[in-house]
């Protein structure tokens, strides 16, 4: 248990500080678009490079841990990459699921 | 196709997540109180917050009794990712009103940004389908994050069940959605590439941002090259 009203480092209300995470967080959720929106025009490779961001952001968050976790994740990551050339993606998730599940269950 | 059947649409979507979204709000509750939140103050970070990564980030920083300014500054950081979010699904709102559009992007976590690029890929996104995606999930997860909060101490393993693993999985299977992208092979790689390395010689959460920076930096160079100019190009 942590002593929140000893600290002079620490705010008297913790109620102010949770709500300005949550005003961050809102700003860096809007700030993208607000200063893109000033531009009518888009130039091409801006449009390519904005093309790219899911891929680009998603696979950052997804291959360092599936690399780092162990063999049973990283197993069960290559599954539902195979699968998912084919199946839907709840099937997908069935698959990678079902792998991590049983391999966490037989001890590994 | 009706509003209304829309919003459902997007529920739909959100399905597979929604397990995941539990397992999240349930942590965070039961962290929360055993890190000494109040059972108030932990709800209230996932009512204005919705961000798992910032209010653990939150919780940590706070539970060292660091000072505010690095608290905002580290919650800026984990999230500086959703600039990048709302720059892009921001052009496929063009059927968004004003307060649809910038109390949508409150929602804007990164299942939601996943599954509303993939739906604008295929057809119209419509702040129906938005809102049918982001609304169950929110109040999933704080209501999940209040359950956590009340019983903390008596869940024990959780991660028997795996969901700590879904999201990753979930994840993965938007990304490999956008893979009929131009240049989405080249970018994803240099992406990956450059993330895992900064992952083991900087650590998280530089990995996101840098990572991405150097796949969307290289699909600005490969892609289509410069036809006109006009005067508000960026």
């Amino acid at each position: 248990m942590f002593d929140f009203i000893s600290s002079s480092a620490m705010p008297s209300n913790v109620w102010v500080v949770i709500l300005l995470t949550g005003l961050v967080t809102y700003i860096t959720r809007s700030a993208g678009h607000v200063v893109l929106a000033r531009f009518k025009h888009l130039h091409p490779r801006v449009e390519a490079a904005l093309e790219a961001v899911p891929g680009a952001v998603l696979v950052t968050i997804v291959l360092p841990p599936a690399l780092t976790n162990g063999p049973v994740e990283l197993l069960a990551m290559l599954a539902a990459l195979v699968a998912s050339f084919r199946l839907s993606p709840i099937s997908v998730l069935a698959v990678g699921m079902a792998i991590v599940i049983g391999g966490r269950a037989m001890g590994f | 196709m009706k509003n209304e059947s829309q919003f459902w649409s997007g529920t739909k979507d959100s399905l597979p997540i929604m397990f995941a979204v539990i397992f999240f709000a349930i942590l965070f509750g039961a962290t929360a109180v055993n890190n000494g939140l109040a059972f108030g103050e932990t709800v209230l970070s996932s009512v204005s917050v919705f961000a798992g990564a910032s209010q653990f980030v939150f919780l940590d920083l706070y539970g060292q009794q660091a000072p505010v300014w690095s608290i905002l500054l580290a919650v800026f950081a984990v999230n500086f990712r959703h600039v990048l979010y709302s720059a892009s699904i921001g052009r496929y709102m063009g059927e968004f009103t004003f307060f649809q559009k910038y109390s949508g992007f409150f929602f804007l976590c990164d299942p939601l940004f996943g599954a509303g690029e993939i739906r604008a890929q295929n057809q119209k996104l419509t702040s129906a389908y938005y809102f049918g995606y982001a609304i169950p999930l929110y109040v999933i997860w704080v209501g999940f994050t209040a359950l956590g909060a009340g019983f903390g101490k008596l869940i024990t393993d959780p991660q028997a069940f795996g969901f700590d693993m879904l999201l990753s999985i979930y994840f993965l299977s938007l990304l490999m959605g956008f893979r009929t992208r131009p240049n989405w092979l080249a970018s994803v790689l240099a992406s990956g590439i450059a993330s895992v390395l900064v992952y083991k010689m900087i650590g998280a959460p530089w990995h996101i941002m840098l990572g991405a920076l150097v796949g969307i930096t290289l699909a600005a160079m490969i892609g289509k090259p410069v036809e006109e100019k006009g005067e508000n190009d960026v």
